[in-house]
């Protein structure tokens, strides 16, 4: 179990060590920061998918285990969502506090990125065990924020490019998707009469 | 027209240490290669003189007062950082298919209000009468970075003259090929093709605006817009149409291909100006390519010396 758990936390690596790589190597592009920019976004919003995808898959194969790593997949979403997020505030306007407050109030997708990943620094902060216990039945709904923060980034991504929009609707329909299952089994075990047993979160972060 | 000094250029700044003034020699090595290399030409004089060889080198070019003293970008930069739509949407796209559009032959069709019959007229002869000259010109993107590219080309007011436009061509239209087999963006739909711009007469004949053949001393590469496209430098660079096959004098603004797709974002004029935001970008700032700060827009990209005159009294808030 340990050393899946460390395999699996290498392979999140893997993109920021590309990333990494590339940029040394002069792998990026022209204009280095907008690549940057362009990866971890991308690579916040796969993890977030993947994150919101344990729980469906938990239930599809029947595999409990996999749970275990859920707050593993979120917090790798957090970290790649604050990668972009510092990308955009140091490289991008170098802490010109000025104009990226123009950008987070004038500009709506900025606007909604910023509320995606503020939405998410309670749920990495309240990811640990102690969190979880002091919080209680609290924790399963204030963890509910991670819905909010998917569509956000979603969102974020689609009014970014407007125009080109083949790639963020490939995330909007995993994410309907991911949706939808939680939707139909929702239905389904009431409609046997059936109650989420105790002691499963329901799904969430 | 009155013709202005560019206000930054210093004639001991004409000629910085890069890589791209040792150019005369890098020539004289291509062209001594040449000699070796059957089918490999160098050309120089007119712009007649220029046939679609892959790639030839250009030389014995004017200098341009309008040049600025800005350190041009690199030929890598200019020619691997792109955005032409008909080669895809990324930037690395044009470069990266730019093989697949054949340019040969090339004719550009020329109608509308003039005295000279319309015809489609041969690269050469569009080409023929006008030497080329060198014009080191800033180049901003609506999307807030920019370059600095030193172009080959030609005012293109000497070019619409020779046609003798009519008191009815208010207006000058231009549109790029429509070639769905080779451009993989025309097959993927991705904007509506053909590709129009427009300039007012006025815009067009002034002496900023330019029909470029080439960038650094060479022909222009594919993903460039090869072989003829317009800049118009102290516009946003969607307005610099790109491997142009038409070119119409007409009566009413033309409406350009980003104002149809995006309306509210993209207007006819596309002035570079600092003070009107683009509702995705602002515009405050660029990115020069090559840099890590961003450095402030200037109003009209700094050529208003040359062209604000023409904007007196209009708005450039509700005519962006």
């Amino acid at each position: 179990m340990r050393s899946a758990k460390t395999l699996v936390f290498c392979l999140c690596l893997v993109p920021a060590l590309v990333l990494v790589w590339d940029s040394v190597t002069g792998g990026l592009s022209v204009n280095p920061i907008e690549d940057i920019t362009h990866r971890t976004g991308d690579w916040a919003l796969r993890f977030l998918l993947l994150t919101l995808a344990v729980t469906p898959f938990r239930w599809l194969s029947g595999w409990n285990e996999v749970i275990r790593y859920r707050r593993m997949l979120g917090l790798f979403t957090f970290w790649y969502a604050s990668l972009h997020f510092s990308t955009y505030i140091v490289f991008d306007h170098f802490f010109d506090i000025r104009s990226i407050a123009d950008d987070v109030i004038e500009r709506k997708y900025v606007t909604a990125g910023f509320l995606g990943f503020v939405l998410m620094l309670p749920l990495a902060v309240t990811s640990t065990q102690g969190w979880i216990r002091r919080l209680g039945k609290r924790w399963s709904i204030l963890h509910r924020l991670i819905y909010v923060a998917a569509v956000a980034g979603v969102v974020h991504f689609l009014w970014l490019v407007k125009l080109e929009t083949s790639e963020p609707l490939v995330y909007a329909a995993v994410l309907s998707g991911l949706f939808l299952v939680r939707v139909v089994r929702r239905k389904l075990t009431r409609a046997a009469g059936h109650r989420v047993p105790s002691g499963e979160t329901p799904a969430t972060f | 027209m009155l013709i202005k000094q560019a206000p930054d250029i210093l004639s001991s700044q004409i000629t910085p240490e890069n890589l791209y003034w040792n150019r005369r020699s890098f020539i004289r090595a291509a062209s001594g290669a040449a000699l070796g290399i059957a089918g490999t030409a160098t050309f120089g004089g007119t712009a007649g003189d220029l046939l679609a060889a892959p790639q030839s080198d250009l030389t014995d070019l004017r200098q341009s007062q309008f040049s600025t003293a800005d350190a041009p970008n690199s030929y890598d930069e200019i020619t691997s950082y792109n955005n032409f739509y008909e080669f895809g949407l990324q930037k690395e796209d044009p470069k990266r298919y730019a093989d697949e559009l054949s340019i040969e032959p090339w004719s550009v069709r020329v109608e509308g209000h003039m005295n000279k019959p319309a015809a489609n007229y041969t690269l050469e002869d569009i080409l023929a009468p006008h030497p080329l000259e060198e014009r080191i010109y800033r180049l901003r993107c609506v999307e807030a970075w920019s370059m600095v590219v030193p172009w080959v080309g030609f005012p293109l007011g000497d070019l619409l003259k020779r046609f003798e436009p009519t008191s009815r061509a208010k207006f000058v239209k231009f549109e790029t090929l429509v070639r769905p087999e080779e451009f993989r963006g025309q097959r993927a739909r991705n904007l509506q093709y053909p590709y129009v711009e427009g300039l007012r007469m006025d815009e067009a004949m002034n002496p900023l605006a330019i029909l470029a053949v080439g960038l650094y001393g060479k022909t222009l590469l594919n993903q460039n817009g090869a072989p003829i496209r317009l800049v118009v430098p102290w516009k946003y660079g969607f307005k610099s149409i790109k491997s142009i096959v038409k070119i119409e004098f007409v009566e009413e603004e033309p409406r350009n291909t980003w104002n149809i797709a995006i309306p509210n974002e993209y207007g006819f004029y596309a002035n570079v100006n600092p003070e009107v935001d683009h509702p995705r970008w602002s515009q405050a700032s660029e990115r020069r390519i090559g840099e890590f700060f961003r450095q402030q827009t200037q109003m009209f990209n700094g050529y208003g010396y040359q062209v604000a005159s023409m904007y007196d009294g209009m708005d450039l808030a509700e005519r962006y």
